[in-house]
Formats: structure tokens, C-alpha cells, sequence
């Protein structure tokens, strides 16, 4: 669905010289929803902004399904036909934009607009007459649940409903791509859950493809299907939602994982000497970390059992990520050396990942 | 009635025909310089906008002029910029004095006060609410329309107020130069021979003028308003 190789983004200024993007290159596949999770800074918005061109980046390509090529070089954009390459004309880069959608943190809903006319706004002098767009609009309010507020004004909305109102507008133009930078960053828990459902809901009834920036985990956790973790301007991480969350490799998607895991309350433990570590062979604090691929047996007692070792478990918890169950168990495992060594590499010959908890 | 009054006001009324002259004179200067300055100012101060570097359509040369001619004209007193203007709107309309010769240094007194104005108050719209437009494939013209304007309408209402209780005040001191109105009636009545009555009522007049302007513009400013900043 879209396409993006090799693409720089630098911002020059006085103060600074900031690689916003750097050498990215990542493949958004039809109907997904793709995750992008970073710090702020880390150049994801930079990023999602030059998918439907607000910036336009320095040079890499792009290309979106239904309407093709675009490189750029210089800052100057090329669209690529074959051979041939054409400078690409404002009219054209309109007809791009309007054909993706695009939310936002703040919502940039018009105030002075009511409701309908907001939705309105990207249906106006298109063609359509005012009959269509009235049905189009009011179509779009039932899709969001949102009926009833046509004639409000923004100001008399919640964040939540200000963010449907959003949504709306930005379907109006029937996108086949949803670009979401920080949705619900700016939402209560309650209307965040409300708003991801729904954006869930248009990806599978609508095929619409959705790529969602943010710098919550558990936002990935919830609704994406592949996730992209940026830092520096950086892709340092890329795959399957489920396989980043139970083996993350780069340290800052480590550090994700595990603030939106609860597991990493051991080290908050471990620096109040809560609990204290024992390096020695006898005694060791263990994580222990139970992918869907883990043999579903009662690990913890037959292990204790069969090899004679006391497991005492400090944290457990278990995530649902991408629909499916991620278990991690902080444990301390004491007895004899090489019976513990012993009940360690049985566990991990079940299919779970053992990692010693070391400071 | 007409007794009283003129018991009370005396030679006001007996000059009052020059005075009612001198009234539709004032509202043909307020009138003709405000068109011309909304005009001008609103197209200056939405250019001063969209070609600052983060604008919509930076261009610093348009830029750095508007901003250079602005900030020169704002600098000078009013009543010196009449006398400096004098040969240049004599060149172009033909006369330094009279309505005709006072619209030239009143627009030029206006306008760049209103440019700052107009530049500020859609400064004041959310850039949030530009990017959305942009992503929604809105041109300059529609970005201008559709969001600027219209967002910053309360504000654009509450700046062309002040402006015109403004250029109220400037056509008044034109008068000191010879453009007539309620200005010139007041110094050369007034304060030339020594009708203090005369004076009393002009300041009484312009005092109600004022008021009718700052009414009608707080109304309109609040009717235009939806976004409340404390609900219910």
C-alpha cells in the first residue's frame, strides 16, 4: 500500500542541523494497521508527514497504491512513470492528500465550525452537491457514533468525540489510507480505549489502511499488526507486533516493552533493596517470559517438583498483545546449583525465554 | 425646544449648518479611508501570514518589504506624516486639502496599523488547524478562506473596532491641516473663537460615535464566537 525507500528529512536552521528522517525505508502492506513508536524527537511525525507530503523530504521515494511514485530529490518532487519523471503539480499533490486521511493529537477541528460543517470541510468544491454531501456527512456522523451532535459546536465536545468528529472528516473523501499522528495521546484512558475499538473497527469493515504514530506501547499493543520503532531518525526495529513485544532486541524497544509491561517494577524493587540480588549459583532472580509458542503445562510446580528447587515468584503478569497472551513471571529460583541450572534449561526447553535478572 | 437649545448652545447653533457640513465631511473621510484601509491592510496583513518562513507560502522578499514598509510608516506621528505627505497627495489627487486631500495620509496612517492588527489576530489561528487544511488537499486561497479568516473572524471584528475608533481619531487631526470635518469645525469654531460650546459638543458627538463603533463591534465580535472558554 505504501512504499518508502531511502528517505532523508533534515531541518536547517540557525540553532540547528536536525536528520529528522534518516535512510528510512519500510513497506505498509494493504489493510494494515502499521504501528511507528518512538520518543518524541525520534522523527516519527517528520516521518508520516512526508507520506502524504505536509513535508516533503530531502530525497527517497514513496509510493502509495492507486496513484504511484514519488521520488524526491533536493526537496524537489519527481512523479516516476516508467521511465519517465515529471515534476509533480500542486493539483496532483492535492488529489494525493485528499485521497489519505489524516488525525491528529490536538484534533484541529475549525471552531467556529458546527459539527456537520467540519466534516463537511473536505467535501466542499468537489463537485458533489449540497444534497450528497449532506447524506455523505451524515452517513459519516452514524459511522462514528456521533449522530446526535451534528449541530454542536466543538467547544460543547469531549476530547473523545472531538477525535470521532475528526475521524469523520478525515473519511470524508472515502481514503484508503488513515495516517493518526498521537491520536489519543491527548485522551482519557476511557475515551483512548473508544477511539482505538473504532479505529479497529474501520480497518477491518473499510480494508483501511492505518498508520498510527505514537509514544504509548500499549497502543501498539492494542491495535497494530506491525510496529516500527524509531530513535534518531531511525528505523532500529521493525516486525510482527507480537514478536517485537516477547523478543525485543534494540534496547529502546526494550525499554518499551517493558514500561508497558509491569514487569519492570523489579527494578524499581531492586534499587530500594526491596530485594536484594544474590549472585551466587544457588540462589538467582530469573524473568521468565511465556510466548504463545510456550508448552501450556504447569511449568512452575513441575519444575520445583521434579528437580528439587524453591521458586517464589516476586511479579507475573500477562499482556494480550495482538490478541494473544504474553505472560512474563519474575522469579526467584533457589536450591542446588546444578539442579537450578538443571530446571532452567527445562523451562527454556518448553519454549520460554529465561533471562537471569542481573544488575 | 430649539429655544433651549439655543439658550444652552448658542453659537453652536448658530453655525450649524457649517456644523452638519462638517459631520458628513468627518463620515466621508471615515468612511472612504476605512474601505481602502480594510482592503489594503487585510490584503497585507493575510500576505505578512502566509509568506512568513513557516507560512503557507513563505516568500521572504514579499516578506521582508511589507514588513520594512509597515514598520516605517507605523513609526511616524500621524501629524507629521501629514505634513510629509502633502506633495505626494497633491501629485495623485490633485489637492493637500479638502476630503480628497485627507483620504491620501489617512489610508497611509491606517493601513499599516491595521496590517499589525489583521497579521496578529490570524497569527492567533491554531497552525494545528492550517495543517489539517493542507492535509485535506486545501489550496492557499481555501487555507485563506476557509480556515484563517473564518477561525480568526471574532478577532478580525474586535481589530477592524479598533481601527475604525482609530481613523475616527486621525480624521480629526487631519483637520488641523485643512481636511475639514468635525476636527477642522472644532478649531476653527472652537478653539479660533472661543466657542467653548462648540467644543463641547463635538467631544460630546465623537464620545457617542465612538461608542455606537466599540457597541456594534463587541456585539458582532461575541455573536461570532463559538468556542467558550468556560462551559456550563
Amino acid at each position: 500500500m505504501i512504499n518508502i525507500s531511502n528517505l532523508q528529512k533534515h531541518f536547517v536552521s540557525k540553532e540547528a542541523n536536525v536528520h529528522a528522517v534518516n535512510d528510512v525505508s519500510i513497506n505498509i502492506g494493504d489493510g494494515e494497521i502499521y504501528g511507528i513508536i518512538g520518543y518524541s524527537g525520534a522523527g516519527k511525525s517528520t516521518l508520516v508527514r512526508c507520506i502524504n507530503f505536509l513535508e516533503y523530504p530531502d530525497s527517497g521515494s514513496i509510493s502509495i497504491k492507486d496513484f504511484g511514485t514519488i521520488t524526491s530529490e533536493n526537496g524537489v518532487l519527481y512523479k516516476v512513470d516508467g521511465e519517465n519523471r515529471t515534476r509533480l503539480k500542486e493539483k496532483d499533490l492535492r488529489k494525493l492528500r485528499r485521497s489519505i486521511g489524516m488525525i491528529f493529537q490536538l484534533f484541529n477541528l475549525l471552531d467556529r465550525s458546527t459539527v456537520f460543517d467540519n466534516v463537511a470541510y473536505p467535501l466542499k468544491y468537489t463537485g458533489l452537491s449540497k444534497e450528497e454531501i449532506t447524506e455523505k456527512v451524515d452517513n459519516l456522523l452514524a459511522l462514528v457514533d456521533l449522530s446526535e451532535k451534528r449541530d454542536s459546536y466543538p467547544s460543547q465536545l469531549s476530547g473523545g468525540q472531538k477525535q470521532r468528529v475528526a475521524i469523520a472528516r478525515a473519511l470524508a473523501n472515502d481514503p484508503k489510507i488513515l495516517l493518526s499522528d498521537e491520536a489519543t495521546s491527548a485522551l482519557d484512558p476511557d475515551a483512548t480505549e473508544s477511539i482505538l475499538k473504532l479505529l479497529k473497527d474501520l480497518n477491518r469493515k473499510l480494508g483501511l489502511t492505518i498508520v498510527i504514530i505514537t509514544h504509548e506501547m500499549a497502543v501498539i499493543k492494542q491495535i497494530a499488526d506491525r510496529v516500527a520503532v524509531m530513535e534518531d531518525g531511525k528505523v532500529v526495529e521493525e516486525g510482527e507486533v507480537y514478536e517485537v513485544f516477547s523478543n525485543p532486541q534494540a534496547n529502546i524497544t526494550k525499554r518499551f516493552v517493558e514500561s508497558s509491561s509491569g514487569l519492570e517494577k523489579i527494578n524499581k524493587l531492586i534499587e530500594s533493596r526491596t530485594i536484594e540480588l544474590s549472585n551466587n549459583a544457588s540462589q538467582r532472580l530469573i524473568k521468565l517470559t511465556f510466548t504463545k509458542d510456550s508448552v501450556g503445562e504447569a511449568l512452575i510446580s513441575k519444575v520445583s517438583r521434579d528437580y528439587n528447587v524453591d521458586i517464589s515468584i516476586v511479579l507475573a503478569n500477562v499482556d494480550i498483545v495482538a490478541d494473544n497472551a504474553l505472560g512474563g513471571i519474575i522469579a526467584d529460583i533457589s536450591g542446588d546449583p546444578d539442579k537450578v541450572r538443571e530446571a532452567l534449561e527445562y523451562i527454556a526447553s518448553n519454549g520460554v525465554r529465561v533471562e537471569a535478572i542481573e544488575r | 425646544m430649539k429655544e433651549l437649545l439655543y439658550k444652552l448652545i448658542p453659537n453652536f447653533m448658530n453655525y450649524s449648518d457649517r456644523f452638519l457640513e462638517s459631520l458628513s465631511a468627518t463620515f466621508q473621510m471615515f468612511f472612504i479611508a476605512g474601505a481602502i484601509t480594510l482592503l489594503l491592510g487585510g490584503l497585507f496583513g493575510i500576505l505578512l501570514v502566509i509568506t512568513r518562513p513557516d507560512g503557507i507560502k513563505p516568500n521572504k522578499f514579499i516578506h521582508s518589504v511589507l514588513e520594512i514598509i509597515t514598520n516605517i510608516f507605523r513609526s511616524i506621528p500621524f501629524i507629521i506624516l501629514l505634513i510629509f505627505l502633502i506633495p505626494f497627495t497633491r501629485t495623485l489627487v490633485g489637492t493637500s486639502i479638502g476630503v480628497k486631500g485627507a483620504i491620501v495620509p489617512l489610508v497611509f496612517g491606517a493601513v499599516p496599523f491595521f496590517t499589525r492588527q489583521v497579521e496578529s489576530a490570524l497569527s492567533a489561528v491554531d497552525p494545528g488547524k492550517v495543517e489539517a487544511a493542507r492535509a485535506m488537499g486545501s489550496g492557499i486561497p481555501g487555507i485563506i478562506f476557509r480556515v484563517y479568516l473564518k477561525e480568526a473572524l471574532p478577532d478580525l471584528i474586535r481589530v477592524i473596532t479598533i481601527t475604525a475608533i482609530s481613523i475616527i481619531g486621525l480624521t480629526t487631526a487631519a483637520g488641523a491641516v485643512g481636511a475639514g470635518g468635525l476636527g477642522s469645525f472644532a478649531i476653527n469654531y472652537g478653539q479660533n473663537m472661543h466657542y467653548s460650546d462648540i467644543v463641547n459638543v463635538c467631544v460630546i458627538l465623537l464620545l457617542i460615535i465612538v461608542s455606537v463603533i466599540q457597541v456594534i463591534g463587541n456585539t458582532l465580535a461575541r455573536k461570532t464566537t463559538n468556542k467558550k472558554l468556560f462551559q456550563k
